[in-house]
C-alpha cells in the first residue's frame, strides 16, 4: 500500500513512546485517509446502533463506520445485516433517510434492487426493451451484491466489521469491557433522546479528552462546584488488554472532600458559595449494586458508554474530515423505568450534551487544541500524568488511558 | 379588527423584547420572561415529533433558568459569543383556559470574537403564554430546532 509508505515518511513517532504524541497526528490528511482503511475498516468492531432502533424485520438505520456510510437492518427475526450504503451499480446512496422500513433496498437511480441481506435480486430492464439493450448474457447478479459487513451483537448493541480477520466481538472488547456493558445493558433499553454535536477538531482529540480523567474537575467547573465528581472520591481507571478500551469510574457517596487540594481553595474550580436555585438536576438514585455512580467507558476507537449517576448515554464519534467530527448522542433509560426514574434521567440530562452544565466545555476544548497546533509541526503533546506507562491505576489523576489509546492506535496504524 | 389580530399585536412585543434581552446580553433579565413554575426546553424536531422526553436543555422552574445563567457566568468555559435572533412569523390563538398558545419561527446568527459568524440555529418556539399583573409571561417555551446537530455547544439561551 503506497499510502502507508507515504504516511510513515511523514510521521515519525517520538522515541519517548506514548508519553509523547506528534501534533501532525491531528492534522495530517494522508494519515486521515489511512485511518479509514487500517483502523475503521481494519480488524475491529464499530458500534452502529441499538437493537431497539430497528425492532421489526426490514427496519433499518443509516450510520457511519469512520466516514464510510453504512446501513444496518434487521433482516430476519434473529439476524441483522449491514452493508455500505452505496448501490453496486453506479455508487448512488441507497438509503438517504436516517431510519425507515423496507421490504427490499431499491436504488432510486436505476431501480437495482437488493434483499435485506444486501444480495442483488433484480435489475431494471435487464433483458432490455423488445429484445434490444439489456445486460450481457453472462452478467451474474450474485457478483454485484452490496458490500457487506459482519454484524455481531452484545446486549442489544450492534457492532459491524469490514474485516474477516477481526476476532469475535467479545474477544475484541475483552472480559472487563464485556462485563461493564452487561452491567449497564441488563434490561431492555428505552431511547429517551438523540442529538448530535459538531466539533471543530480531529476526532482523536475528543477521544483523548474522554479518556483523560485528569481534566474532569479542572475544565468542568460546574461538576466540582456541586461535588458531583472529585478526584478524592473512591474510584479508578481500568484498562483492557493493550489499553485501547478503558473505564474511569467513581463512587460519589464515599467522597469526604478533605485532605486534597480542594480544601485549600487554590483551584479555580472550587466555589462552595455557589448555590443552586433548583437542585433537582442533582437528584439521583442508587441504580447499580456495585455502588459506582460515575463510569465512563471508552471503547476503541470511537464509542463511549456513559453513566453519570442515572444519566445513561451512548456516544458515537464520527470523523468528518481531518479537522472535524460529529458526536452522536443516544440518551437512554429502560422500559422498566418508573415515571419518577425517567424524570430523574431527564433532569440529569441537563448536565451532559452540547448544552450540558457539566460538560459543554468538551465541545470546544478540542478546537482550542486544533487551532493552536497549526504551524507547529515537529512539536508534540506531553502525557506524563500518572507515569509514562499504560496500566490500570487507582488514581484518576492520570493520563494512563490516553496513553493506552495511543498504544492501540499505533498498533493498528503501524506507526 | 378581529380578536386574533388584537391578540397578535399584544403578543408580538413580548417576542421582540425576549429576543432583544438575549441579543443585548441582559441575561439576568431572561428568567423574568417566565412564570415561577414553567417549562423551558430546547429540543430537536426529530425528538419533538417522536415525543422523546430528553432534548438538549430541559428546565422545570424559573430557578433552573436562573441556575443556567449563573452557570454560564460563573462556571462554564466557552468562547465569547453573541446571538442575533431573526424572528419569523408569529401565530397566536387563545385557549379555553385563558392562556395563549403561540408559535414563532426563529433563526440565530452566532458571532465569535474572531469575527466568525454563522447561522447557528433555526427552529420554532412552541409557547404557552399567560397574562400576569406584571404583563405577559411564558408558562411554557419549547424551542424546537430544525436540525438535530448543534455546532460546538449551546450556552446562551435560545
Amino acid at each position: 500500500m503506497s499510502d502507508v509508505a507515504v504516511r510513515e515518511q511523514r510521521i515519525q513517532w517520538p522515541e519517548a513512546g506514548v508519553s509523547r504524541v506528534p501534533f501532525e497526528i491531528y492534522t495530517d490528511e494522508p494519515l486521515y485517509e489511512g485511518e479509514q482503511d487500517l483502523l475503521f475498516k481494519g480488524p475491529i468492531w464499530n458500534f452502529v446502533g441499538v437493537d431497539v432502533e430497528v425492532p421489526a424485520i426490514g427496519d433499518f438505520k443509516t450510520n457511519f463506520v469512520g466516514d464510510t456510510p453504512v446501513v444496518v437492518v434487521k433482516s430476519s427475526a434473529d439476524t441483522y445485516s449491514a452493508f455500505v450504503n452505496r448501490c453496486a451499480h453506479r455508487g448512488s446512496t441507497l438509503c438517504y433517510e436516517k431510519t425507515g422500513n423496507r421490504d427490499a433496498f431499491t436504488c432510486v437511480y436505476h431501480n437495482w434492487s437488493y434483499d435485506l441481506e444486501g444480495n442483488l435480486k433484480t435489475v431494471a430492464f435487464h433483458k432490455g426493451v423488445r429484445g434490444k439493450g439489456g445486460l450481457p448474457d453472462d452478467f451474474r447478479t450474485c457478483d454485484h451484491n452490496l458490500q457487506k459487513l459482519r454484524v455481531q451483537e452484545l446486549c442489544g448493541l450492534l457492532f459491524v466489521s469490514f474485516d474477516e480477520a477481526a476476532p469475535d466481538l467479545e474477544t475484541f472488547l475483552g472480559p472487563k469491557m464485556v462485563a461493564h456493558i452487561r452491567r449497564i445493558f441488563s434490561k431492555k433499553v428505552r431511547i429517551l433522546g438523540t442529538f448530535s454535536q459538531y466539533m471543530h477538531n480531529n476526532w482523536k482529540l475528543y477521544m483523548e479528552n474522554v479518556k483523560d480523567s485528569y481534566h474532569a474537575s479542572l475544565l468542568h467547573t460546574f461538576f466540582t462546584t456541586f461535588k458531583l465528581n472529585r478526584l478524592s472520591m473512591q474510584g479508578g481507571l481500568v484498562l483492557e488488554g493493550d489499553g485501547g478500551h478503558h473505564i474511569s469510574y467513581s463512587k460519589m457517596a464515599t467522597d469526604s472532600g478533605s485532605g486534597t487540594d480542594y480544601e485549600s481553595g487554590s483551584l479555580r474550580a472550587q466555589n462552595d458559595e455557589f448555590a443552586l436555585h433548583d437542585d433537582r438536576i442533582l437528584k439521583s438514585w442508587p441504580e447499580f449494586e456495585d455502588g459506582i455512580t460515575h463510569a465512563i467507558q471508552g471503547i476503541f476507537p470511537n464509542l463511549i458508554v456513559q453513566q453519570i449517576q442515572n444519566s445513561l448515554a451512548l456516544r458515537l464519534l464520527i470523523p468528518r474530515g481531518v479537522n472535524g467530527c460529529e458526536l452522536v448522542w443516544i440518551m437512554f433509560g429502560f422500559e422498566s423505568d418508573t415515571q419518577e426514574q425517567t424524570d430523574i434521567r431527564v433532569a440529569l440530562s441537563n448536565l451532559v450534551g452540547p448544552a450540558g452544565l457539566v460538560s459543554m466545555e468538551d465541545g470546544v476544548i478540542g478546537s482550542f487544541v486544533q487551532r493552536a497546533i497549526v504551524g507547529n509541526q515537529g512539536r508534540e503533546t506531553v502525557l506524563e500524568m500518572g507515569g509514562r506507562s499504560v496500566e490500570s491505576q487507582e488514581s484518576r489523576v492520570s493520563e494512563a488511558s490516553v496513553r493506552g489509546f495511543w498504544q492501540t492506535y499505533r498498533k493498528y496504524m503501524g506507526l | 379588527m378581529s380578536g386574533s389580530t388584537e391578540l397578535f399585536h399584544r403578543v408580538r412585543p413580548l417576542y421582540d423584547a425576549y429576543a432583544d434581552c438575549i441579543d443585548e446580553e441582559r441575561f439576568e433579565q431572561w428568567p423574568e420572561f417566565f412564570e415561577d413554575v414553567c417549562f423551558y426546553q430546547i429540543t430537536t424536531r426529530e425528538a419533538y415529533r417522536k415525543s422523546l422526553p430528553i432534548g438538549i436543555v430541559q428546565c422545570n422552574s424559573k430557578g433552573m433558568l436562573i441556575d443556567r445563567i449563573n452557570s454560564m457566568k460563573k462556571a462554564n468555559i466557552f468562547e465569547p459569543q453573541r446571538y442575533r435572533h431573526l424572528l419569523g412569523a408569529l401565530h397566536v390563538e387563545s385557549t379555553d383556559n385563558g392562556t395563549i398558545r403561540a408559535r414563532m419561527g426563529f433563526g440565530i446568527v452566532r458571532t465569535l470574537e474572531s469575527g466568525d459568524s454563522m447561522l447557528f440555529l433555526s427552529g420554532v418556539w412552541h409557547d404557552e403564554i399567560v397574562e400576569t399583573p406584571e404583563g405577559l409571561r411564558f408558562r411554557e417555551k419549547i424551542a424546537v430546532l430544525d436540525s438535530g446537530c448543534v455546532d460546538t455547544l449551546i450556552v446562551v439561551p435560545v
